[in-house]
């Protein structure tokens, strides 16, 4: 099967700090990768590369066989990636139902200056989506109104408007109570099926990260420690002694 | 569901603050006209700073309007009100169409001082220009309407007044309908996040470009109004004094609703006017406690008077959606 993202030699350095390091990756279609490793060990950057908003100092992104390392955030979201953040980056002022509202409007080739926001069939596409969630009461709420966890979820539904090729989330449940975590990821992998097939999500929590990966990458300074199947990656020892700290 | 005017509505009330003219005093006539001519300039600022832009160099474009307007009347004898106004909305809306994508990439402060500047350079070139009359500026003739002169001053001043409002009134309702859009509700977006709006696959230079296109629009049409009240044009138009008073209405009325902005402009002719009558030397310092009172005690701007006693009816009652209450109000 052809990946649907591939890197070849991504390099990435801010001054002597080595973020990115020759990193080579397939992503096949229908994967769940968690991506893994310490503070500063190159995930984010990965990520920040793969939707366009660093540009490699070497190497090549494709997605679908298309080179995409020097396109622009918002070329790449239009070709096919989409993320979310770590810090919800919402639209503060507006609703929750406004907030994918405006994630939806911007899927057509051109907005209208004249179509109203609220028309039935945008707000009734933006409830059903924050429905998948469980979150359709709150449409009408302000996000300034709404709690951390509920601002993560509303991140994530707001990626999955364009139906992604490649959907990244960067550490869904960061934020979310330990109670609460397996819950929210569940809703996460419930919503997003229908809309996303293939799912890169950066994770600190282990016990996330068996339950629900596919395949795990480990980042170690900016290299690739480990790649591979949840049980295997975790037992190694390289990445228990750097990522995990299983090891001492 | 929102309580808003509808546009047929709107029109109606146009039409009925236009027919209000004839029973006005002249000097009100005038008076209105101005008020609403800075209106719509004022409105396109109130339009850009939505995306959370300011200009303060909004008399770049009034000057363009008002120079191109009074230089084809000059050179081919167009006259027409109408006509005017359309070339004053052209020749502000063309040059907006050169500057806007070229500044978008800036925010903030970087925006207001490049269009600053801008409206600086063009107003020392207008003061440097012989052909266009220099630091003393030109005149032109008495505006007509459909091929009809008006000799009698007090029907001159209605015919311009009767237009100002009908052209200031239509730009309302479509600036009403463009902050109820989809696209007034990304312009919303960018300015809350705009890199947000990029990675939604939004071009947020381009909403920023296309707001500030309309501004400009309003701004040349505005000119045409300002040189057929005059009958006279110099670079003053372009002068940062006259784009801080086109500021100075937008603060005033706040970008929650369109109307503040018409109540805002009359409100600041009146107060204008009346303290230039009662105390000629000191008008100024009156204005600056009028707009320090308003910031102080109406810190979202006149709008926010009845946008916010809406707000307080519609939580008490009903989930209403809050676009009504953020710049969706006629």
């Amino acid at each position: 099967m052809n990946p649907v993202l591939s890197v070849r030699g991504l390099e990435k350095r801010f001054g002597a700090v080595v973020a990115a390091d020759a990193l080579t990756l397939d992503i096949a279609t229908n994967q769940k990768i968690s991506l893994i490793g310490a503070n500063g060990a190159g995930k984010t950057t990965f990520v920040n590369m793969v939707t366009g908003y660093l540009k490699p100092d070497s190497g090549m992104i494709m997605l679908d066989g298309m080179d995409i390392g020097r396109r622009s955030p918002r070329s790449v979201a239009r070709l096919g990636i989409s993320r979310s953040f770590q810090i919800p980056q919402l639209f503060v002022e507006l609703t929750a139902a406004e907030n994918l509202t405006v994630a939806i409007s911007g899927v057509g080739a051109r907005m209208s200056l004249r179509a109203p926001a609220e028309a039935q069939g945008r707000h009734d596409s933006a409830v059903e989506l924050l429905e998948r969630f469980g979150l359709a009461d709150l449409a009408d709420r302000p996000i300034s109104e709404l709690a951390g966890g509920v601002r993560k979820l509303i991140d994530i539904a707001m990626a999955l408007v364009r139906r992604p090729k490649l959907l990244l989330l960067d550490e869904p449940t960061s934020g979310v109570s330990a109670e609460e975590k397996f819950t929210t990821m569940d809703r996460v992998i419930h919503a997003v099926a229908p809309d996303a097939a293939t799912i890169v999500f950066v994770e600190h929590d282990m016990e996330i990260v068996s339950r629900y990966a596919d395949r795990v990458v480990a980042f170690y300074q900016g290299r690739i420690l480990a790649d591979g199947a949840p049980s295997d990656v975790l037992k190694d020892q390289e990445v228990r002694r750097y990522v995990t700290g299983g090891v001492r | 569901m929102k309580k808003d005017l509808h546009p047929l509505a709107m029109i109606a009330l146009i039409a009925g603050v236009t027919l209000f003219g004839r029973v006005l005093p002249t000097w009100t006539l005038s008076l209105a006209t101005i008020a609403a001519s800075n209106a719509l300039i004022a409105l396109g600022i109130v339009v850009l700073a939505r995306t959370g832009n300011v200009s303060f160099g909004q008399g770049l474009f009034f000057a363009a309007g008002g120079y191109g307007v009074a230089l084809i009347a000059n050179a081919w004898g167009l006259t027409d009100a109408v006509a005017q106004v359309i070339i004053g909305a052209a020749c502000g809306g063309l040059l907006g169409l050169v500057v806007g994508p070229l500044i978008a990439r800036y925010s903030g402060i970087f925006f207001g001082m490049l269009t600053l500047a801008l409206s600086m350079v063009f107003y020392g070139a207008l003061v440097k220009s012989t052909a266009l009359g220099g630091s003393d500026g030109f005149n032109v003739g008495r505006p007509t309407l459909f091929g009809l002169s008006f000799t009698d001053p007090r029907e001159a001043d209605f015919m311009l007044y009767a237009v100002s409002v009908i052209v200031t009134g239509f730009a309302g309702i479509g600036a009403t309908m463009l902050f109820r859009s989809e696209f007034g509700l990304a312009s919303l977006a960018v300015r809350e996040n705009n890199l947000r709006v990029e990675y939604l696959g939004i071009s947020a230079n381009r909403i920023i470009s296309i707001n500030f296109v309309i501004a400009a629009i309003f701004a040349g049409a505005s000119g045409a109004f300002a040189l057929m009240a005059q009958r006279h044009i110099d670079p003053q138009f372009a002068y940062w004094t006259t784009s801080g008073e086109f500021v100075f209405i937008a603060v005033l009325a706040g970008n929650q609703s369109v109307a503040a902005v018409f109540v805002a402009s009359m409100a600041l002719e009146l107060v204008r006017s009346f303290s230039n009558l009662y105390l000629p030397n000191t008008w100024q310092l009156v204005l600056g406690v009028f707009l320090l009172g308003v910031i102080l005690f109406l810190p979202r701007g006149i709008g926010s008077l009845w946008i916010r006693n809406r707000r307080k009816r519609s939580t008490s009652t009903a989930k209403a959606p809050l676009a009504a209450q953020r710049g969706a109000t006629p």
